[in-house]
Protein backbone atom coordinates (compact mmCIF):
# COMPACT_ATOMS: atom_id res chain seq x y z
CA UNK A 1 0.00 0.00 0.00
CA UNK A 2 1.18 3.61 -0.68
CA UNK A 3 1.15 6.01 1.98
CA UNK A 4 -1.34 8.17 0.70
CA UNK A 5 0.63 11.09 3.11
CA UNK A 6 3.68 10.77 0.99
CA UNK A 7 1.16 11.60 -2.01
CA UNK A 8 0.87 15.03 -1.67
CA UNK A 9 2.92 17.19 -4.16
CA UNK A 10 6.50 18.37 -3.48
CA UNK A 11 6.51 21.83 -1.54
CA UNK A 12 7.98 23.61 -4.76
CA UNK A 13 4.90 23.53 -6.79
CA UNK A 14 4.39 27.12 -7.35
CA UNK A 15 6.07 27.80 -10.78
CA UNK A 16 3.92 24.05 -11.82
CA UNK A 17 0.67 25.60 -10.28
CA UNK A 18 1.45 29.09 -12.14
CA UNK A 19 2.26 27.19 -15.32
CA UNK A 20 -0.71 25.43 -15.11
CA UNK A 21 -3.05 28.12 -14.56
CA UNK A 22 -1.73 29.99 -17.13
CA UNK A 23 -3.02 27.25 -19.80
CA UNK A 24 -6.83 27.00 -18.13
CA UNK A 25 -8.94 29.60 -19.66
CA UNK A 26 -10.89 31.71 -17.10
CA UNK A 27 -14.39 31.25 -16.02
CA UNK A 28 -13.94 27.17 -17.29
CA UNK A 29 -15.22 24.48 -15.26
CA UNK A 30 -12.13 21.94 -14.24
CA UNK A 31 -11.54 19.04 -12.16
CA UNK A 32 -8.38 18.62 -10.26
CA UNK A 33 -6.86 15.09 -9.99
CA UNK A 34 -4.76 14.57 -7.14
CA UNK A 35 -5.81 18.13 -5.98
CA UNK A 36 -4.05 17.55 -2.26
CA UNK A 37 -4.98 20.42 -0.05
CA UNK A 38 -6.71 22.33 -2.99
CA UNK A 39 -3.28 24.62 -3.36
CA UNK A 40 -4.00 25.02 -6.82
CA UNK A 41 -8.12 24.38 -7.17
CA UNK A 42 -8.30 27.31 -4.87
CA UNK A 43 -5.68 29.57 -7.03
CA UNK A 44 -7.57 28.86 -10.14
CA UNK A 45 -11.01 30.09 -8.43
CA UNK A 46 -9.48 33.10 -7.22
CA UNK A 47 -7.14 34.36 -10.29
CA UNK A 48 -9.27 32.64 -12.68
CA UNK A 49 -12.88 32.72 -11.24
CA UNK A 50 -13.16 28.49 -12.60
CA UNK A 51 -16.11 26.27 -11.41
CA UNK A 52 -13.45 24.26 -9.50
CA UNK A 53 -13.86 19.95 -8.47
CA UNK A 54 -11.24 18.02 -7.04
CA UNK A 55 -10.26 14.23 -6.59
CA UNK A 56 -8.15 13.61 -3.14
CA UNK A 57 -6.96 10.31 -2.04
CA UNK A 58 -6.56 11.26 0.87
CA UNK A 59 -9.17 12.11 4.36
CA UNK A 60 -7.22 15.10 5.53
CA UNK A 61 -6.38 16.25 2.08
CA UNK A 62 -10.28 16.24 1.38
CA UNK A 63 -10.91 17.87 4.69
CA UNK A 64 -8.43 20.78 4.64
CA UNK A 65 -10.16 21.35 0.47
CA UNK A 66 -13.27 21.35 2.15
CA UNK A 67 -12.82 23.88 4.53
CA UNK A 68 -12.03 25.79 2.12
CA UNK A 69 -14.91 25.59 0.99
CA UNK A 70 -13.77 23.58 -2.36
CA UNK A 71 -16.11 20.94 -3.65
CA UNK A 72 -13.64 17.73 -3.50
CA UNK A 73 -14.44 13.80 -3.39
CA UNK A 74 -12.28 11.31 -1.59
CA UNK A 75 -11.40 8.89 -4.91
CA UNK A 76 -8.22 7.25 -6.51
CA UNK A 77 -7.05 8.87 -10.28
CA UNK A 78 -6.39 5.12 -11.37
CA UNK A 79 -10.42 4.06 -10.44
CA UNK A 80 -12.74 6.76 -10.11
CA UNK A 81 -12.43 9.00 -13.28
CA UNK A 82 -14.76 6.33 -14.98
CA UNK A 83 -17.40 7.37 -12.80
CA UNK A 84 -17.14 11.45 -14.25
CA UNK A 85 -19.31 11.63 -17.89
CA UNK A 86 -17.79 12.55 -20.74
CA UNK A 87 -16.36 15.88 -21.12
CA UNK A 88 -17.92 17.51 -18.06
CA UNK A 89 -14.77 19.56 -17.66
CA UNK A 90 -13.13 21.88 -19.72
CA UNK A 91 -9.97 20.91 -18.31
CA UNK A 92 -8.93 17.82 -16.20
CA UNK A 93 -5.52 18.77 -14.27
CA UNK A 94 -2.99 16.18 -13.06
CA UNK A 95 -0.44 17.81 -11.30
CA UNK A 96 2.79 16.22 -10.47
CA UNK A 97 0.58 12.81 -10.09
CA UNK A 98 1.07 11.05 -13.30
CA UNK A 99 4.32 9.16 -11.72
CA UNK A 100 2.37 7.96 -9.18
CA UNK A 101 -0.79 6.41 -10.57
CA UNK A 102 -0.74 2.53 -11.09
CA UNK A 103 -2.07 2.78 -15.29
CA UNK A 104 -0.89 6.34 -16.48
CA UNK A 105 -1.73 5.07 -19.78
CA UNK A 106 -5.24 4.51 -19.02
CA UNK A 107 -5.17 7.54 -16.53
CA UNK A 108 -4.13 9.75 -19.22
CA UNK A 109 -6.85 8.51 -21.63
CA UNK A 110 -9.30 9.03 -18.85
CA UNK A 111 -8.51 12.75 -18.64
CA UNK A 112 -9.01 13.60 -22.16
CA UNK A 113 -12.78 11.76 -21.47
CA UNK A 114 -13.58 13.83 -18.86
CA UNK A 115 -11.97 17.05 -19.71
CA UNK A 116 -12.35 18.78 -23.31
CA UNK A 117 -8.75 18.94 -22.75
CA UNK A 118 -6.18 18.06 -20.31
CA UNK A 119 -2.82 19.78 -18.79
CA UNK A 120 -0.40 17.01 -17.19
CA UNK A 121 2.46 17.86 -15.38
CA UNK A 122 5.69 15.62 -14.24
CA UNK A 123 8.81 15.65 -13.17
CA UNK A 124 11.44 14.52 -16.29
CA UNK A 125 13.32 11.21 -15.20
CA UNK A 126 15.95 11.87 -17.59
CA UNK A 127 17.26 15.25 -15.97
CA UNK A 128 20.72 15.45 -16.53
CA UNK A 129 20.92 15.10 -12.37
CA UNK A 130 18.61 12.01 -12.32
CA UNK A 131 21.26 10.41 -15.09
CA UNK A 132 24.29 11.30 -13.20
CA UNK A 133 22.93 10.52 -10.44
CA UNK A 134 22.21 6.96 -11.48
CA UNK A 135 25.84 6.64 -13.40
CA UNK A 136 28.05 8.38 -11.05
CA UNK A 137 26.59 6.73 -7.20
CA UNK A 138 25.11 3.72 -9.39
CA UNK A 139 21.86 4.22 -6.98
CA UNK A 140 18.26 5.17 -7.95
CA UNK A 141 18.11 9.07 -7.81
CA UNK A 142 17.02 11.61 -5.06
CA UNK A 143 16.48 14.70 -6.21
CA UNK A 144 15.14 17.68 -4.04
CA UNK A 145 11.73 17.16 -6.05
CA UNK A 146 12.20 13.56 -5.66
CA UNK A 147 13.39 13.02 -2.68
CA UNK A 148 12.05 9.11 -1.81
CA UNK A 149 14.81 5.97 -1.34
CA UNK A 150 13.43 3.39 -3.99
CA UNK A 151 12.11 1.43 -1.36
CA UNK A 152 9.08 4.06 -0.22
CA UNK A 153 8.18 6.12 -3.08
CA UNK A 154 5.17 6.66 -4.36
CA UNK A 155 6.47 7.67 -7.59
CA UNK A 156 6.06 4.07 -9.17
CA UNK A 157 6.61 4.85 -12.65
CA UNK A 158 8.72 7.47 -13.92
CA UNK A 159 9.06 8.58 -17.37
CA UNK A 160 11.21 10.60 -19.77
CA UNK A 161 9.43 13.68 -21.68
CA UNK A 162 10.73 11.76 -24.77
CA UNK A 163 8.22 8.94 -23.14
CA UNK A 164 5.70 10.78 -22.85
CA UNK A 165 5.26 12.51 -26.42
CA UNK A 166 6.15 8.81 -27.52
CA UNK A 167 3.28 7.80 -25.57
CA UNK A 168 1.04 10.69 -26.60
CA UNK A 169 1.53 10.02 -30.21
CA UNK A 170 0.02 6.42 -29.45
CA UNK A 171 -2.68 7.61 -27.74
CA UNK A 172 -3.30 10.35 -30.54
CA UNK A 173 -3.13 12.89 -28.45
CA UNK A 174 -2.21 16.41 -29.77
CA UNK A 175 0.18 18.98 -27.58
CA UNK A 176 -1.58 21.97 -27.76
CA UNK A 177 1.47 23.96 -25.47
CA UNK A 178 4.44 23.03 -22.93
CA UNK A 179 6.39 24.58 -21.14
CA UNK A 180 9.50 23.33 -19.89
CA UNK A 181 11.36 23.98 -16.60
CA UNK A 182 14.83 23.66 -15.83
CA UNK A 183 16.08 22.93 -12.17
CA UNK A 184 16.18 25.92 -10.49
CA UNK A 185 12.23 26.85 -11.96
CA UNK A 186 14.13 28.51 -14.83
CA UNK A 187 11.96 28.48 -18.38
CA UNK A 188 13.70 26.86 -21.24
CA UNK A 189 13.18 27.46 -24.59
CA UNK A 190 13.66 24.23 -26.05
CA UNK A 191 11.62 22.22 -28.62
CA UNK A 192 10.28 19.47 -26.72
CA UNK A 193 11.37 16.31 -29.05
CA UNK A 194 14.88 18.22 -28.47
CA UNK A 195 17.47 15.92 -26.81
CA UNK A 196 18.60 19.22 -24.82
CA UNK A 197 14.94 19.63 -23.61
CA UNK A 198 15.47 16.05 -22.54
CA UNK A 199 18.33 16.39 -20.53
CA UNK A 200 17.86 19.98 -18.92
CA UNK A 201 14.32 19.88 -17.98
CA UNK A 202 13.78 19.39 -14.45
CA UNK A 203 9.89 19.08 -15.23
CA UNK A 204 7.28 19.82 -17.99
CA UNK A 205 4.23 21.03 -18.18
CA UNK A 206 1.49 19.85 -21.38
CA UNK A 207 -1.81 21.32 -22.52
CA UNK A 208 -3.22 17.80 -24.05
CA UNK A 209 -6.28 17.90 -26.40
CA UNK A 210 -7.34 14.99 -28.90
CA UNK A 211 -9.92 15.36 -31.55
CA UNK B 1 -51.76 15.80 2.57
CA UNK B 2 -51.88 13.41 -0.45
CA UNK B 3 -49.49 9.97 0.27
CA UNK B 4 -47.40 8.51 -2.19
CA UNK B 5 -49.63 5.06 -1.87
CA UNK B 6 -52.76 6.98 -3.07
CA UNK B 7 -54.20 7.64 0.28
CA UNK B 8 -55.11 11.16 1.52
CA UNK B 9 -54.55 12.34 5.08
CA UNK B 10 -55.96 15.29 6.93
CA UNK B 11 -55.05 16.63 10.49
CA UNK B 12 -51.76 15.77 11.15
CA UNK B 13 -49.84 16.79 13.27
CA UNK B 14 -46.23 17.26 13.90
CA UNK B 15 -43.83 17.27 16.85
CA UNK B 16 -41.23 19.16 16.65
CA UNK B 17 -38.23 20.80 18.70
CA UNK B 18 -36.24 23.80 17.40
CA UNK B 19 -32.99 25.21 19.16
CA UNK B 20 -31.40 28.95 18.51
CA UNK B 21 -33.14 31.40 17.09
CA UNK B 22 -33.85 32.08 13.53
CA UNK B 23 -32.21 35.50 12.62
CA UNK B 24 -34.09 38.15 10.40
CA UNK B 25 -32.95 37.25 6.83
CA UNK B 26 -34.24 33.83 7.67
CA UNK B 27 -31.41 32.03 6.18
CA UNK B 28 -29.86 30.17 9.38
CA UNK B 29 -32.29 27.69 9.53
CA UNK B 30 -30.97 23.77 9.57
CA UNK B 31 -33.24 20.98 9.74
CA UNK B 32 -32.39 17.92 10.91
CA UNK B 33 -33.48 14.15 9.86
CA UNK B 34 -33.87 11.97 11.90
CA UNK B 35 -33.14 7.88 11.63
CA UNK B 36 -35.22 4.95 12.05
CA UNK B 37 -36.06 5.14 16.00
CA UNK B 38 -34.66 8.44 15.96
CA UNK B 39 -36.77 11.74 17.01
CA UNK B 40 -37.09 15.30 17.22
CA UNK B 41 -34.88 15.15 20.71
CA UNK B 42 -31.66 15.83 18.82
CA UNK B 43 -30.16 17.96 21.63
CA UNK B 44 -32.51 17.60 23.87
CA UNK B 45 -33.56 15.40 27.23
CA UNK B 46 -35.65 12.69 26.02
CA UNK B 47 -39.15 12.78 28.17
CA UNK B 48 -38.74 9.05 28.05
CA UNK B 49 -35.46 7.46 28.92
CA UNK B 50 -34.17 11.33 30.50
CA UNK B 51 -31.24 10.76 28.24
CA UNK B 52 -29.43 13.54 26.54
CA UNK B 53 -30.25 14.29 22.84
CA UNK B 54 -29.29 11.88 20.40
CA UNK B 55 -26.78 14.62 18.90
CA UNK B 56 -25.80 16.33 21.14
CA UNK B 57 -22.00 15.60 19.96
CA UNK B 58 -22.92 17.77 17.07
CA UNK B 59 -25.44 20.12 18.03
CA UNK B 60 -25.00 22.84 20.41
CA UNK B 61 -24.00 25.80 21.36
CA UNK B 62 -20.22 26.37 19.84
CA UNK B 63 -20.49 22.96 18.65
CA UNK B 64 -20.84 22.36 14.69
CA UNK B 65 -24.21 22.66 14.59
CA UNK B 66 -24.06 25.80 16.42
CA UNK B 67 -27.10 26.83 18.19
CA UNK B 68 -26.01 30.30 18.78
CA UNK B 69 -25.80 30.58 15.11
CA UNK B 70 -27.96 28.21 13.45
CA UNK B 71 -31.97 28.12 14.21
CA UNK B 72 -31.93 24.16 14.18
CA UNK B 73 -34.93 22.24 13.13
CA UNK B 74 -35.57 18.69 14.23
CA UNK B 75 -39.16 17.05 13.76
CA UNK B 76 -40.36 13.49 14.59
CA UNK B 77 -41.23 11.72 11.46
CA UNK B 78 -44.62 11.11 9.82
CA UNK B 79 -45.23 7.57 11.06
CA UNK B 80 -43.16 7.81 14.16
CA UNK B 81 -44.63 7.30 17.99
CA UNK B 82 -43.24 10.83 19.28
CA UNK B 83 -46.06 12.65 18.95
CA UNK B 84 -46.19 13.11 14.67
CA UNK B 85 -49.20 11.66 13.34
CA UNK B 86 -48.31 7.58 13.55
CA UNK B 87 -50.19 3.93 13.89
CA UNK B 88 -50.07 4.77 17.54
CA UNK B 89 -51.90 8.21 17.80
CA UNK B 90 -56.23 8.04 17.55
CA UNK B 91 -57.78 7.49 14.19
CA UNK B 92 -60.59 10.52 14.38
CA UNK B 93 -62.65 7.97 12.17
CA UNK B 94 -62.98 5.16 14.65
CA UNK B 95 -61.62 7.04 17.59
CA UNK B 96 -59.03 4.03 18.46
CA UNK B 97 -55.47 3.50 17.76
CA UNK B 98 -54.62 3.47 14.16
CA UNK B 99 -52.81 0.31 14.13
CA UNK B 100 -52.74 -1.20 10.82
CA UNK B 101 -55.16 1.17 9.41
CA UNK B 102 -52.73 3.93 9.16
CA UNK B 103 -51.90 4.64 5.71
CA UNK B 104 -48.29 3.33 4.30
CA UNK B 105 -45.95 6.07 4.27
CA UNK B 106 -42.83 6.79 2.73
CA UNK B 107 -39.64 8.84 2.52
CA UNK B 108 -41.22 11.06 0.10
CA UNK B 109 -44.29 11.84 2.47
CA UNK B 110 -41.59 12.42 5.41
CA UNK B 111 -40.50 15.16 3.89
CA UNK B 112 -43.75 16.84 2.31
CA UNK B 113 -44.62 16.93 5.47
CA UNK B 114 -41.44 18.44 6.54
CA UNK B 115 -41.76 21.09 3.59
CA UNK B 116 -45.22 21.67 5.18
CA UNK B 117 -43.16 22.06 8.62
CA UNK B 118 -41.20 24.53 7.02
CA UNK B 119 -43.97 26.58 5.05
CA UNK B 120 -45.76 27.15 8.90
CA UNK B 121 -42.02 28.50 10.22
CA UNK B 122 -42.11 30.74 7.09
CA UNK B 123 -38.10 29.55 5.86
CA UNK B 124 -37.71 30.42 2.81
CA UNK B 125 -35.14 27.71 2.33
CA UNK B 126 -33.11 25.64 4.73
CA UNK B 127 -29.28 26.70 4.94
CA UNK B 128 -28.85 22.87 5.21
CA UNK B 129 -30.68 19.78 5.24
CA UNK B 130 -28.53 17.17 7.58
CA UNK B 131 -29.02 13.40 8.36
CA UNK B 132 -27.88 10.25 8.62
CA UNK B 133 -29.03 6.44 7.85
CA UNK B 134 -32.76 7.20 7.50
CA UNK B 135 -32.25 10.79 7.85
CA UNK B 136 -29.67 10.76 4.85
CA UNK B 137 -32.09 8.92 2.55
CA UNK B 138 -34.67 12.13 3.54
CA UNK B 139 -32.20 14.71 2.81
CA UNK B 140 -31.17 13.20 -0.29
CA UNK B 141 -34.73 13.17 -0.61
CA UNK B 142 -35.45 16.89 0.54
CA UNK B 143 -32.31 18.01 -2.39
CA UNK B 144 -34.29 15.75 -5.23
CA UNK B 145 -37.64 17.07 -4.44
CA UNK B 146 -37.34 20.32 -3.13
CA UNK B 147 -33.67 21.77 -4.26
CA UNK B 148 -34.37 24.91 -4.39
CA UNK B 149 -35.46 24.96 -0.91
CA UNK B 150 -32.14 23.47 0.18
CA UNK B 151 -28.94 25.51 -0.14
CA UNK B 152 -26.72 23.03 1.47
CA UNK B 153 -27.42 18.74 1.83
CA UNK B 154 -25.39 16.71 4.56
CA UNK B 155 -26.33 12.98 3.91
CA UNK B 156 -24.27 10.72 6.44
CA UNK B 157 -24.14 7.29 6.18
CA UNK B 158 -26.63 6.50 3.53
CA UNK B 159 -27.74 5.84 -0.12
CA UNK B 160 -30.12 6.60 -2.72
CA UNK B 161 -32.02 3.24 -2.38
CA UNK B 162 -32.39 0.21 0.41
CA UNK B 163 -30.34 -2.42 -0.27
CA UNK B 164 -31.64 -6.26 -0.93
CA UNK B 165 -29.14 -7.07 2.26
CA UNK B 166 -31.30 -4.39 4.31
CA UNK B 167 -34.84 -5.10 3.11
CA UNK B 168 -33.76 -8.77 4.52
CA UNK B 169 -33.14 -7.36 7.87
CA UNK B 170 -35.99 -5.26 8.19
CA UNK B 171 -38.03 -8.14 7.50
CA UNK B 172 -36.47 -10.05 10.09
CA UNK B 173 -37.28 -7.58 12.42
CA UNK B 174 -40.84 -6.93 10.96
CA UNK B 175 -41.25 -10.93 11.30
CA UNK B 176 -40.18 -10.89 15.09
CA UNK B 177 -42.84 -8.30 15.79
CA UNK B 178 -45.78 -9.91 13.84
CA UNK B 179 -44.82 -13.14 15.85
CA UNK B 180 -45.12 -12.14 19.06
CA UNK B 181 -48.72 -12.94 19.85
CA UNK B 182 -49.02 -9.83 22.01
CA UNK B 183 -48.94 -7.89 18.65
CA UNK B 184 -52.78 -9.55 18.90
CA UNK B 185 -52.58 -8.36 14.13
CA UNK B 186 -51.67 -4.43 15.22
CA UNK B 187 -54.29 -3.97 17.54
CA UNK B 188 -52.20 -4.41 20.44
CA UNK B 189 -53.07 -1.17 21.83
CA UNK B 190 -56.42 -1.36 21.78
CA UNK B 191 -56.00 -4.72 24.03
CA UNK B 192 -53.94 -3.23 26.08
CA UNK B 193 -51.10 -5.42 25.65
CA UNK B 194 -47.56 -4.58 24.23
CA UNK B 195 -45.40 -6.79 21.97
CA UNK B 196 -42.44 -6.52 23.94
CA UNK B 197 -40.92 -9.47 23.34
CA UNK B 198 -41.19 -9.24 19.40
CA UNK B 199 -40.09 -5.29 19.37
CA UNK B 200 -36.62 -6.48 21.39
CA UNK B 201 -35.71 -9.13 19.20
CA UNK B 202 -36.11 -6.81 16.02
CA UNK B 203 -34.22 -4.63 18.11
CA UNK B 204 -31.11 -6.62 18.53
CA UNK B 205 -31.10 -8.11 15.59
CA UNK B 206 -31.25 -4.51 13.89
CA UNK B 207 -28.48 -3.66 16.69
CA UNK B 208 -26.03 -6.04 15.60
CA UNK B 209 -25.92 -4.21 11.33
CA UNK B 210 -25.56 -0.88 12.99
CA UNK B 211 -21.98 -1.85 14.51
CA UNK B 212 -19.09 -3.56 13.23
CA UNK B 213 -17.16 -6.88 13.83
CA UNK B 214 -14.07 -5.46 15.55
CA UNK B 215 -16.50 -2.75 17.14
CA UNK B 216 -18.67 -5.62 19.17
CA UNK B 217 -14.94 -7.80 19.42
CA UNK B 218 -13.71 -4.49 20.79
CA UNK B 219 -16.35 -3.89 23.64
CA UNK B 220 -17.31 -7.07 24.39
CA UNK B 221 -14.63 -10.06 23.21
CA UNK B 222 -16.13 -13.37 24.75
CA UNK B 223 -16.15 -12.01 27.95
CA UNK B 224 -18.23 -13.39 30.27
CA UNK B 225 -21.57 -11.19 32.12
CA UNK B 226 -20.87 -10.85 36.05
CA UNK B 227 -19.95 -14.93 36.45
CA UNK B 228 -16.21 -16.55 36.01
CA UNK B 229 -17.51 -19.62 34.46
CA UNK B 230 -19.97 -20.42 31.46
CA UNK B 231 -23.50 -21.66 33.09
CA UNK B 232 -24.12 -24.34 30.45
CA UNK B 233 -27.28 -22.74 29.55
CA UNK B 234 -28.94 -20.00 27.78
CA UNK B 235 -28.70 -17.20 30.16
CA UNK B 236 -26.58 -14.08 28.69
CA UNK B 237 -23.62 -15.65 29.46
CA UNK B 238 -21.82 -13.49 27.43
CA UNK B 239 -21.17 -9.42 28.06
CA UNK B 240 -22.72 -9.29 24.09
CA UNK B 241 -25.72 -11.14 24.86
CA UNK B 242 -26.36 -8.73 28.11
CA UNK B 243 -26.03 -5.99 25.97
CA UNK B 244 -27.95 -6.77 23.12
CA UNK B 245 -30.73 -7.99 25.86
CA UNK B 246 -30.28 -4.30 27.69
CA UNK B 247 -30.33 -2.58 24.09
CA UNK B 248 -33.82 -4.51 23.12
CA UNK B 249 -35.66 -4.36 26.88
CA UNK B 250 -34.54 -0.27 26.92
CA UNK B 251 -36.31 0.47 23.06
CA UNK B 252 -39.51 -1.20 24.16
CA UNK B 253 -40.12 1.25 26.61
CA UNK B 254 -40.05 4.20 24.05
CA UNK B 255 -41.01 2.74 20.72
CA UNK B 256 -43.78 1.77 19.12
CA UNK B 257 -44.14 -1.63 17.59
CA UNK B 258 -46.42 -0.50 14.28
CA UNK B 259 -44.17 2.42 13.93
CA UNK B 260 -41.16 0.20 13.66
CA UNK B 261 -43.31 -1.87 10.85
CA UNK B 262 -44.44 1.12 9.08
CA UNK B 263 -40.89 3.32 9.03
CA UNK B 264 -39.19 0.43 8.49
CA UNK B 265 -41.53 -0.15 5.68
CA UNK B 266 -40.42 3.33 4.02
CA UNK B 267 -36.60 2.96 4.30
CA UNK B 268 -37.38 -0.36 1.96
CA UNK B 269 -39.71 1.46 -0.25
CA UNK B 270 -36.82 4.26 -1.18
CA UNK B 271 -35.18 4.04 -4.15
CA UNK B 272 -34.83 7.84 -5.86
CA UNK B 273 -33.58 6.34 -9.41
CA UNK B 274 -36.55 4.37 -9.68
CA UNK B 275 -38.56 7.81 -9.30
CA UNK B 276 -36.68 9.21 -11.39
CA UNK B 277 -36.42 7.04 -14.69
CA UNK B 278 -34.12 4.43 -13.06
CA UNK B 279 -31.01 7.24 -13.70
CA UNK B 280 -30.19 8.54 -9.93
CA UNK B 281 -28.63 11.53 -11.69
CA UNK B 282 -31.70 12.82 -13.00
CA UNK B 283 -32.84 13.38 -9.50
CA UNK B 284 -30.62 16.01 -9.17
CA UNK B 285 -30.21 17.50 -12.53
CA UNK B 286 -29.84 21.32 -12.25
CA UNK B 287 -29.29 21.79 -8.81
CA UNK B 288 -27.61 24.32 -7.60
CA UNK B 289 -27.26 22.54 -3.40
CA UNK B 290 -24.35 22.30 -1.98
CA UNK B 291 -23.97 18.27 -0.90
CA UNK B 292 -21.15 17.08 1.55
CA UNK B 293 -21.83 13.35 1.28
CA UNK B 294 -19.80 11.29 4.27
CA UNK B 295 -19.01 7.40 4.77
CA UNK B 296 -17.59 5.37 7.27
CA UNK B 297 -15.40 2.71 6.73
CA UNK B 298 -16.76 0.08 8.77
CA UNK B 299 -20.72 0.57 7.98
CA UNK B 300 -21.53 -2.54 6.26
CA UNK B 301 -25.55 -1.41 6.46
CA UNK B 302 -24.60 1.75 4.23
CA UNK B 303 -21.03 0.70 2.68
CA UNK B 304 -19.10 3.17 1.03
CA UNK B 305 -20.21 2.11 -2.21
CA UNK B 306 -23.46 3.19 -1.70
CA UNK B 307 -22.58 6.89 -1.07
CA UNK B 308 -20.17 6.64 -3.75
CA UNK B 309 -23.29 5.80 -6.06
CA UNK B 310 -24.54 9.34 -5.02
CA UNK B 311 -21.97 11.22 -5.41
CA UNK B 312 -21.14 9.61 -8.52
CA UNK B 313 -24.58 10.60 -10.01
CA UNK B 314 -24.26 14.17 -8.29
CA UNK B 315 -21.14 14.56 -10.41
CA UNK B 316 -23.33 12.86 -13.50
CA UNK B 317 -25.93 15.70 -12.95
CA UNK B 318 -23.04 18.72 -12.61
CA UNK B 319 -23.67 19.22 -8.79
CA UNK B 320 -21.16 20.76 -6.14
CA UNK B 321 -20.38 17.91 -4.27
CA UNK B 322 -17.62 17.00 -1.54
CA UNK B 323 -17.16 13.40 -0.36
CA UNK B 324 -14.81 11.65 2.33
CA UNK B 325 -15.12 8.55 3.44
CA UNK B 326 -13.98 8.71 7.67
CA UNK B 327 -12.15 5.54 8.76
CA UNK B 328 -13.15 4.08 11.45
CA UNK B 329 -14.22 0.89 13.27
CA UNK B 330 -17.00 2.30 14.50
CA UNK B 331 -19.51 0.49 12.35
CA UNK B 332 -22.84 2.40 11.02
CA UNK B 333 -23.96 3.82 14.04
CA UNK B 334 -20.22 6.43 13.93
CA UNK B 335 -22.39 9.09 12.54
CA UNK B 336 -24.28 9.50 15.82
CA UNK B 337 -20.67 9.18 17.83
CA UNK B 338 -18.04 11.27 18.74
CA UNK B 339 -16.05 10.33 15.14
CA UNK B 340 -13.54 13.51 15.19
CA UNK B 341 -12.21 13.38 11.72
CA UNK B 342 -16.35 13.16 10.63
CA UNK B 343 -16.52 16.24 12.76
CA UNK B 344 -13.80 17.97 11.16
CA UNK B 345 -15.70 17.32 7.63
CA UNK B 346 -18.86 18.47 8.38
CA UNK B 347 -17.44 21.69 10.39
CA UNK B 348 -15.40 22.61 7.32
CA UNK B 349 -18.07 22.51 5.25
CA UNK B 350 -20.55 24.44 7.39
CA UNK B 351 -18.42 27.28 7.98
CA UNK B 352 -17.88 27.19 4.43
CA UNK B 353 -20.94 27.17 3.00
CA UNK B 354 -21.89 29.70 6.20
CA UNK B 355 -19.66 32.20 4.41
CA UNK B 356 -21.06 32.15 1.13
CA UNK B 357 -24.23 32.42 2.33
CA UNK B 358 -23.37 35.47 4.15
CA UNK B 359 -23.88 33.76 8.11
CA UNK B 360 -21.78 35.49 10.08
Amino acid sequence: MIDVNKLTRPQDIRVDLRLIAEMVEPGSRVLDVGCAEGTLLDYLVATKNVDGRGIELSQEGVNTCVAKGLSVVQGDADTDLVDYPDHAFDYALLSQTLQATHRPKDVIDQLLRVGKKAVVSFPNFAYWQCRAYLIFKGRMPMTSDLDYAWYETPNIHFCTLRDFTVLCQELNITIDEYVLVGGKGNILNYEVDSTRANLFAAQGVFLLSRD
Amino acid sequence: MQLDCGAMMSDITVAYNTYGTLNEDKNNAILICHALTGDQFAASRHPVTNKEGWWNVLVGPGRILDTDKYFIVCSNVLGGCMGTSGPKEIDPETEKPYGLNFPIITIGDMVRLQALLQDYLEIPSWFSVVGGSMGGMQVLQWAAAYPERCFSAIPLATAAKHSAQNIAFHEVGRQAVMADPNWSGGKYLEEDKVPRAGLAVARMAAHVTYLSESALHRKFGRNLQDRENLTYGFDADFQVESYLRYQGMNFVDRFDANSYLYITRAMDYFDLARDHGGILANAFRGTSTRFCVVSFSSDWLFPTSESKEVVKALNAAGANVSFVEIETDKGHDAFLLDVPEMLQTIGGFMESTARSRGIA
